[in-house]
């Protein structure tokens, strides 16, 4: 209970300290751009953190070392920053000996895994879905002792490059199992989820001329999934919803839950909610801040 | 045995079927290998594994059930009916009848079989043909779906139903020949035997019925064969290479540029020792590949062997995020323009050169374009279908052969960045953000680790506070 507990400072092991005293963790956080700058996401690295510290994982991050993965770049077709970003990259995680990375981000974590080893970088890449589902599996992670989200209603947007991009579907859902809340699939989920409109570098552009965005459409879908409204996710297929602006049936204290294991899906689902009018009763949150905050971790 | 000059007409007609699709077949094996080499090889047990799945099992039919039972109806139907094919070439050459007939009980389980699946495919194509003529499902529709594409499907459909008739006719007056004459037809007719009192009852017309049947059940199979390389029906054949082709890797893993490699190798070491270019045989460079992809000769071969595999079934667009919210952006149309534009460029096809129906394929402001531009990127595909992508890969999962529009993507999105610095302004942008400030957004690397400040875990089990 929040009254019984105290406040411990953390202070994030860097890389490069560790090395200075000859030292070399087990595991690598890759924070990525956005958990360092984004101040949405800034907020799932500092979960993260707490769930590492809690727990005793002897981890390191490399601070102001890290620089992009190159992601953006090469799903944008420039090749070249992306293999520039790519070798100074693994220059500083061979530096250090790396051999196993933790990430919260799709994207960061197929860029290292799948396109670093043509570069010369091989390391263990694990997203921190998989990485949480092991402590939970460990019985490390109880998500007991913090806030309840029994019963409360829960639908989980497959990240692309997590998903279809990696073949990993079934993680993120175990670790929101442990919540022991009321999990939705959407109708578009798993292999046939619907992109949430940021990857392949669409972030940082206007999207072409269309009729819809695509966080639109897939926020619709995951508030007609939330509210049971069939009728809504029958019409969906680009077209403008009339999704009630209040749930069709009220929901348990707390609000309904959107859950990501993505910055820019989280980035995308945020701002479809608030166009939807609906930050009142539904959250976006990532599976770290879930699980932080289940476990009672926040301070 | 009836040796006559049927057998002999039969002989030259085969021949002549076969060879012309052979010369067809070796036209468009040419225009695949215009392509970029790309290491397909090893992995056989992987790789005939996935075809086996995938293509002869039909495995990525089943997200969608209806379309997957219509279809392997007409697959199934297509491969037992084919093995009656083998016998009308014995009969045809040596003049036998129903030379299968000596295997009993086979031949009544063979014929009884091919009859049912003939009356099945019939529904099937006729349930097809509403589906795609009733505007019952959306994805057969769309601006790349034009007079020919939608005028080939529907031959497709009618073909397969003429051809089925033939099989009908050439069953029924055969049965009804000997029927009249006191005689037993080997094998089993399950349908023909219920349709006997629509033909007449002279046994010398019942034998040419028979032979009207026959004959137009083996010249409709060659030239619906000669039809193929025309239509997007060649997938029948090109669907199981496509797949044993198709990538192993996981589908987020892009392709490696191999010369930037050598270039950024070279830029961070100044003593890495760039490998010399490949040499013409008189001795000189050969010119350096572009970066990308401008014209179908610079995607790799496995990109054009896709552009054949394609039915048009648009699987792809209609879970492509953009194209559902309305962006010009369709995979379908990205895989169908590489085909028009090789069958352009190089082998054009037997029936419908592109001069014919090319016009029409083109992207509108075709006319404006200089002869230097008229390529697969911007004489066909516009830079705004290609920067719509979300790169989500649900194209690539949606595609029954294996299909993958998004590497073709990419290869495009690659000239235009890296040969014509033609990105969006607001792609330029997070480019150079990437290279001053090591991310995609404009803050200083100074404030990168600022997200570690003034953090606090709460501590459990413990009532101590401590400041």
């Amino acid at each position: 209970m929040a009254e019984q507990t105290a406040k411990r400072p953390v202070s994030v092991p860097v890389m490069a300290d560790l090395a200075a005293r000859g030292e070399s963790p087990e595991i690598l956080f890759w924070v990525g751009c956005a958990g360092a700058f984004d101040d949405r996401y800034k907020r799932v690295t500092r979960a993260f953190v707490r769930i590492l510290d809690h727990v005793g994982v002897n981890y390191a991050v490399l601070g102001k070392e890290e620089s992009c993965t190159g992601d953006p770049a090469k799903r944008a077709g420039n090749e070249f920053l992306f293999q520039m970003q790519a070798m100074t990259n693994i220059a500083t995680l061979d530096g250090y000996g790396i051999k196993k990375v933790v990430t919260a981000c799709p994207h960061c974590f197929n860029t290292i895994k799948n396109e670093y080893p043509a570069l010369g970088g091989e390391y263990e890449v694990i997203h921190h879905s998989t990485f949480l589902q092991q402590l939970i599996n460990e019985g490390k992670v109880k998500a007991e002792g913090g806030e309840s989200f029994k019963g409360r209603r829960i639908t989980f947007h497959d990240s692309c490059y997590l998903g279809r991009a990696n073949d990993i579907y079934e993680a993120p859902r175990a670790v929101l199992e442990v919540l022991d809340a009321d999990l939705v699939e959407m109708k578009r989920c798993k292999t046939n989820g619907l992109c949430c409109g940021a990857g392949g570098a669409q972030m940082w552009k206007d999207a072409e001329p269309g009729n819809k965005e695509v966080n639109i459409e897939r926020t619709e879908e995951a508030l007609a999934t939330l509210d049971g409204t069939d009728a809504v996710l029958n019409n969906l297929r680009g077209v403008e919803s009339n999704a009630p602006a209040t749930p069709a049936s009220a929901k348990a204290a707390g609000g309904s839950v959107i859950a990501v294991a993505c910055p820019f899906c989280m980035t995308m689902m945020a701002d479809g909610v608030k166009n939807k009018e609906r930050e009142q009763d539904v959250q976006v949150f990532d599976l770290a801040e879930l699980i932080a905050s289940a476990e009672g971790l926040n301070a | 045995m009836h040796f006559s000059i049927q057998n002999i007409i039969f002989l030259l007609v085969a021949l002549a079927g076969f060879g012309l699709f052979a010369w067809q077949a070796s036209r468009i094996r040419a225009n695949v290998l215009v392509g970029r080499d790309r290491d397909m090889s090893g992995h056989v047990n992987e790789r005939l594994w996935k075809t086996l799945l995938v293509a002869f099992g039909q495995q990525k039919m089943f997200k969608r059930l209806t379309p997957a039972f219509l279809h392997l109806i007409v697959y199934v139907g297509f491969i037992v009916i084919n093995i009656e094919v083998i016998e009308i070439m014995v009969d045809g050459l040596f003049g036998t009848h129903r030379f299968l007939q000596f295997t009993g009980p086979f031949y009544s389980a063979l014929t009884g079989t091919n009859e049912i699946l003939g009356a099945l495919v019939i529904v099937a194509v006729v349930a097809f043909w509403w589906r795609r003529n009733g505007n019952v499902v959306k994805r057969f529709t769309g601006p790349e779906m034009r007079a020919w594409p939608k005028m080939d499907a529907n031959i497709i459909l009618y073909v397969e139903v003429v051809l089925m008739a033939a099989l009908f006719l050439m069953n029924t007056a055969d049965l009804k020949a000997y029927q009249l004459q006191g005689l037993d037809l080997p094998g089993a007719y399950p349908i023909s035997q219920f349709l006997t009192g629509l033909l007449p009852d002279s046994v010398p017309t019942l034998h040419a019925l028979e032979r009207v049947g026959w004959w137009a059940h083996i010249v409709g199979i060659l030239l619906f064969l000669n039809y193929l390389p025309s239509s997007k029906h060649f997938h029948i054949i090109m669907a199981f290479p496509n797949v044993y082709f198709s990538r192993l890797i996981p589908q987020g893993q892009f392709s490696n540029v191999e010369s930037i490699t050598h270039e950024v190798k070279a830029m961070m070491d100044p003593s890495y020792a760039v490998p010399a270019p490949a040499t013409n045989p008189d001795g000189s460079a050969v010119a350096p590949a572009p970066f990308g992809a401008k014209d179908v000769d610079d995607l790799a071969w496995t990109n054009l062997l896709n552009a054949y595999s394609c039915t048009e079934c648009g699987r792809c667009t209609s879970v492509c995020p953009a194209n559902i919210t309305g962006k010009l952006l369709s995979p379908r149309k990205i895989i169908m323009d590489t085909r028009d534009r090789m069958e352009e460029k190089y082998n054009a096809p037997l029936l419908f050169s592109p001069a014919l129906y090319g016009a029409e394929a083109k992207h509108d402001p075709q006319e404006q374009l200089d002869k230097e531009n008229h390529t697969l990127l911007r004489g066909y595909v516009t830079p705004e279908e290609l920067w719509a992508c979300t790169t989500c890969n649900a194209c690539v999962e949606a595609c029954p052969v294996n299909i993958n529009p998004l590497d073709s993507i990419i290869e495009m999105r690659r000239f235009l960045v890296l040969e014509e610095s033609a990105a969006p302004n607001a792609l330029n942008a997070m480019f150079s953000n990437i290279e001053n400030n090591g991310a995609p957004w404009a803050f200083s690397p100074s404030d990168r680790f600022n997200w570690a400040d003034d953090l606090f875990v709460a501590e459990k089990g413990t009532l101590e506070v401590k400041s």
